[in-house]
């Protein structure tokens, strides 16, 4: 028994597929590519259908188009309770987006997927988006105040203040990544280190909590720490 | 018996540190659960209001696990992508 870790090998990395030169550097299209271009061409096509159904929209909706519009009101509603009127008018889009994108990248180890949040680069690059509409806002809102505030409460507290607005970088996308990856790693020792009878219906429960309920959960979080660092630059 | 090598005496103790790192699981454990039963005890007191208790209760759940999860980083990291190891094999 104790033998059996050293000879599977478990293998959650990630690939590198198709080398390509960037400048003198070889860079390559990696599994993370892949599967993020799978996700995006599905929200595509869906957004497709949902634009051709709404534009023969029925007065009473029913099917798909009852979907839809239910998806829109809930996000609305949701972006709403955050940001006001004013707010929601500017920023729905963008969170909409951004909270379709994430939960689905999340759930999509249902689908056989290595889910491309379970990379770095990704949520990185989602955090920086993000914490780069913060910061606009301040700029905007406050002009002059955006730089003085950082010298509040004393003058001494302008290290401190910086490193608080950079760690809003750092710990939108490590949270992201480290839920995802963690039930990545966790789900992939599962399938790979025990027999079979115990493969059949019992993953379902890990991949119920790991995938779904841990990834809709980093995504609410995600795009509600958003919108509440938004607003308070708004209102500073 | 065998010499030790020292990638081996690096990787031996990259594995002692992963697993020293992750008694920082504790904490978020005690804190989620204490945050729970504070959430309990307000759908306890004002049944109506169990949605909006139930989001705010996650959402402070989410980030209290943060620093857990900052631990669980480094002990991926000393085990899969040491990076001890490989600037001990440039040098």
């Amino acid at each position: 028994m104790a033998i059996l870790a050293a000879e599977k090998t478990v293998d959650f990395f990630i690939h590198e597929l198709i080398p390509y030169n960037f400048f003198g550097q070889t860079v390559y299209i990696t599994t993370t590519h892949v599967c993020e271009l799978i996700i995006i061409l599905g929200i595509i096509v869906f957004a497709l259908i949902a634009r051709h159904k709404i534009m023969h929209a029925e007065e009473v909706p029913r099917g798909f188009q009852n979907v839809v519009e239910l998806l829109v009101e809930t996000l609305q509603k949701y972006v709403y309770g955050s940001m006001g009127k004013h707010g929601t008018k500017c920023y729905v889009n963008y969170i909409g987006t951004i909270i379709l994108l994430i939960f689905l990248c999340n759930i999509s180890g249902l689908i056989g997927l290595r889910p491309p949040t379970a990379d770095y680069g990704t949520t990185l690059c989602l955090a920086v988006i993000s914490v780069i509409m913060i910061q606009y806002n301040n700029i905007k809102w406050n002009k002059w105040g955006a730089f003085t505030s950082l010298f509040e409460p004393v003058f001494l507290f302008f290290p401190i203040n910086v490193i608080g607005e950079v760690s809003s970088v750092v710990s939108l996308s490590l949270r992201l990544f480290g839920n995802i990856l963690a039930g990545t790693v966790m789900i992939t020792l599962y399938y790979s280190l025990l027999p079979v009878f115990v493969k059949i219906g019992i993953p379902a429960a890990l991949h119920a909590y790991l995938d779904v309920f841990s990834g809709a959960i980093q995504a609410y979080v995600f795009t509600m720490l958003t919108m509440v660092f938004i607003t308070n630059k708004i209102e500073g | 018996m065998n010499q030790i090598t020292n990638e081996g005496l690096i990787l031996a103790c990259s594995a002692i540190g992963a697993g020293i790192a992750m008694i920082a699981g504790l904490g978020p454990g005690i804190g989620q659960g204490i945050a729970a039963g504070q959430g309990a005890a307000a759908v306890g007191r004002n049944p109506g209001a169990k949605g909006d208790i139930m989001s705010t209760m996650l959402l402070g759940q989410a980030v209290a696990e943060t620093t857990g999860l900052y631990s669980l980083v480094i002990a991926l990291l000393l085990f899969y992508a040491n990076p001890l190891l490989s600037r001990f094999l440039k040098l």
